[in-house]
């Protein structure tokens, strides 16, 4: 059964382990990179989705470009505690621009 | 321009045209394809955008809830609160097929379906800040999954846009016209052989008269 995890900083993260969900807190961006090789190259696939704080993500967005045409994981950008940075919108333009040619959002 | 690579014979000329045939239908269909995705593209995306600021403006409420829930208990006590859920979330994966595009469509049950095993703690040692903002955040959870979902889509959808415009512009500006060019050329050479050798017959044929009745 596909799994869903959470990666982010702990305050963010921790909300979620009472859903449910998996949660693997990182403090930098070098842990980040490791826990996300951990989930997607030697779990098999086991998490289908994958949610990662912004402020994280920032750190590690060569690792996460890496994902974009592939099935799965899916790798999702989510605001951290501070409120959203704009992260998530940008992956959102960037795939508009890619597929059209320009920005027309 | 006719590349020189071509042998001015009439099966070159034949496969030539079969190719182009093909070529021109490709042509259309990947057209017609890309057509279609981009439309479902559009769709996609002015759903994700609705959808991340739904997320977004959930999760800034839910993680506002729990820092208040954070300052009225210790730091202790709330990571205990929530280290052992009740709950566990089963996550069904199928794709659907967009235009040959495999997109992910996911489903979600959660074991236990109360409404109150949200709660992984007890009441007691708790504040009700908490219960707020664990409500809040499955709230926007559902959303969440739904994001996923799209967003995934519009990658995915994205790509195969960029590919499938690459593959119509090379037929349409370098195949197709490569290859009626090349017919072109095939079918003058072919017509000039036929002239050059209707004039060596109309020559051959007159030395012959010549010798054989000795005209002047």
């Amino acid at each position: 059964m596909p799994k869903i995890a959470v990666m982010g900083g702990r305050e963010t993260v921790i909300g979620f382990k009472a859903l449910g969900l998996d949660i693997f807190p990182v403090a930098n961006g070098a842990e980040a990179h490791e826990t996300l090789h951990r989930l997607t190259h030697q779990s098999e696939g086991e998490y289908a989705i994958i949610y990662i704080e912004e402020t994280t993500a920032s750190e590690i967005m060569s690792d996460i470009a890496k994902f974009k045409d592939k099935p799965s994981p899916a790798i999702i950008l989510i605001p951290g505690r501070d409120g959203p940075i704009g992260l998530g919108q940008t992956a959102l333009q960037e795939a508009v621009e890619k597929a059209v040619g320009s920005d027309i959002l | 321009m006719a590349s020189t690579t071509v042998s001015p014979t009439r099966m070159v000329l034949n496969s030539l045209k079969g190719k182009l045939k093909t070529a021109t239908r490709g042509h259309k269909l990947l057209k017609d394809k890309r057509d279609e995705l981009m439309r479902q593209f559009m769709e996609t995306i002015r759903l994700n955008k609705e959808l991340r600021l739904k997320v977004e403006q959930g999760l800034t409420e839910a993680f506002g809830a729990l820092t208040v829930a954070s300052a009225v208990m210790s730091p202790e006590l709330l990571e205990q609160a929530l280290l052992y859920p009740r709950q566990s979330v089963e996550l069904g994966v199928k794709t659907r097929n967009v235009m040959s595009v495999n997109v992910p469509q996911y489903s979600f049950s959660t074991k236990n379906a109360e409404d109150g095993e949200i709660y992984p703690y007890g009441f007691a040692q708790t504040s009700g800040e908490l219960d707020l903002a664990m409500e809040k955040l499955s709230q926007v959870f559902e959303d969440m999954l739904e994001l996923a979902q799209v967003e995934k889509s519009m990658q995915l959808m994205a790509e195969e846009i960029e590919k499938t415009r690459r593959r119509v512009n090379a037929l349409e500006y370098v195949m197709i016209p490569e290859m009626q060019e090349n017919i072109k050329y095939i079918s003058m050479k072919l017509e000039e052989n036929d002239q050059s050798t209707k004039v060596r017959l109309m020559k051959v044929k007159d030395m012959v008269l010549e010798q054989a009745h000795d005209f002047k």
